[in-house]
């Protein structure tokens, strides 16, 4: 069963590899003449008067946590997914297994309806 | 031949034989992948400038044919600027998070019923996770750059990613319900079984037609998650400037790199699930991986034609159209699907 996944494993690690070499490359080959003029940030011909990483709007933090609830959402949602096919040809459990799911998602709408409200999904 | 040959690595690796064995066909499928980048990019140059009515690149080599790898060697050969102020180890590998996930994800991918690397149960979910640690590339290279417009510019790629990847996790949810398997090979299969599919219109059987907005909205996410024109806010050549600004050289090429193997990761997954992998559209024609190269290039060629073609979303336009537009129509149709699926009408048994 895990055996299954070396190859993965041992793609992922080519992939690590693949990632680096051209930057390597890129450092080693490439000339290096550095001055202070190239080495500034872009800023459009103006001096970078203050560090980069400066305060920055909060509907990206907003948005990053609608994200998280809703990927969760899809988190539980797979397994369900996977055996619905399953369960649709199951008598026993047949609709338990659709409308507990069917209560599942009408609670995640209800949340999305409420962002929506509040105006958390605008960007204006 | 190739008992042969794994005889041969037997005897010359002993115990290291099966990473040996695994390395080489890593390699098998990487080579060609790097090559179909290169010259996608090519491509792409050339298919824009038809549309536009001009020739496209072609004077290095016969039609421009070597305009790919002149491309590469100029960006080899130029500096790799670190700018100050930035964070030097994280500024490095934030292009690596960028490109390794869009060469790992090929691990799982079928390309006939027997030829694929890792024949693994959970191969959807595994290229669900790999896919989504792009955006630390995207999040990394604004952040470590210093540079205020790299840094505006890797916020809102990395948000716009984030919401695209909800619709498209939603899309996928709906074709687990019709599949009953996560493994990728399965799907394919699944899509070959039905009633067009008896009567010898494989084509009407596979997921983009009972799936059709799904299908819609996986199309139109997977751009987005690209970062590709109409949604190109990360680097619209004229007026904007996105998260790699600050990047020159070969640190530049890697995302360049990541972008278009991520184009063609995406536009096989595409083939995969909604078209029907390598199954042929019509039953007098055998299955077999070239289905699954036409259904790619057609994906791909998607993908530039609407670059040539639509004008750029705005920001907010784009924000609304996957919360506001995508999100819905995903919790509705999988309703729908479930709903189907109960019904005596149930087309998937």
């Amino acid at each position: 069963m895990l055996e299954s996944y070396f190859p993965v494993f041992v793609f992922i690690l080519v992939g690590i590899a693949f990632g680096f070499a051209p930057v390597l490359t890129g450092l080693i080959v490439a000339p290096h003449r550095p001055d202070s003029e190239k080495l500034s940030p872009y800023e459009c011909g103006f001096e970078a008067f203050e560090d980069a990483r400066m305060k920055f709007d909060v509907r990206y933090y907003l948005i990053a946590i609608i994200f998280i609830l809703f990927d969760l959402e899809v988190a539980f949602l797979l397994p369900w997914a996977t055996i619905f096919k399953e369960i649709a040809n199951t008598d026993s459990v047949r609709w338990f297994g659709f409308i507990e799911m069917m209560v599942f998602i009408a609670i995640l709408v209800v949340g999305y309806l409420y962002a929506w409200a509040k105006g958390a999904l605008d960007w204006e | 031949m190739v008992d042969a040959l794994q005889g041969l690595l037997q005897g010359l690796f002993g115990s290291l034989f099966p990473l040996v064995w695994t390395l080489l066909k890593i390699v098998l499928i990487i080579a060609p992948l790097l090559l179909a980048v290169a010259y996608l990019t090519f491509w792409e140059r050339k298919v824009i400038g038809w549309m536009q009515v001009r020739i496209g690149p072609n004077r290095v080599g016969p039609w421009g044919l070597i305009q790919p790898i002149a491309d590469g060697l100029k960006l080899l050969l130029k500096e790799v600027v670190i700018p100050t102020g930035s964070d030097k180890a994280v500024f490095l590998i934030a292009p690596m998070f960028a490109f390794a996930p869009a060469l790992a994800a090929w691990a799982v991918i079928p390309f006939n019923d027997t030829l694929v690397l890792a024949n693994v149960n959970a191969s959807l979910l595994y290229i669900m996770s790999i896919t989504s640690i792009g955006v630390y590339g995207i999040i990394l290279s604004g952040w470590a750059s210093n540079s205020k417009y790299a840094f505006l510019g890797g916020m809102r790629s990395a948000a716009q990613m984030i919401s695209y990847e909800v619709a498209m996790g939603l899309a996928l949810v709906v074709v687990l319900m019709v599949s009953n398997s996560l493994n990728l090979g399965d799907i394919v299969q699944g899509q070959g079984q039905g009633y067009f599919a008896d009567k010898g219109l494989g084509i009407l059987s596979w997921n983009w037609l009972p799936l059709l907005p799904m299908f819609v909205v996986y199309l139109v996410s997977i751009v987005a998650e690209t970062n590709r024109a109409p949604f190109d806010m990360a680097e619209g050549e004229s007026e904007i400037v996105g998260f790699h600004v600050e990047y020159s050289g070969m640190a530049f090429a890697v995302f360049f790199l990541a972008e278009y193997a991520n184009m063609i990761l995406v536009s096989t997954l595409a083939s995969v699930l909604f078209l029907g992998g390598w199954l042929s559209p019509v039953g007098f024609l055998p299955d077999g991986i070239l289905w699954l190269f036409v259904k790619i290039s057609a994906v791909l060629f998607f993908f530039l034609w609407i670059r040539a073609t639509f004008p750029r979303y705005r920001y907010d336009q784009i924000m609304r159209l996957g919360w506001k537009v995508f999100i819905p129509l995903c919790l509705i149709w999988l309703v729908v699907v479930g709903c189907w699926m109960m019904s005596p009408l149930n087309i998937w048994k």
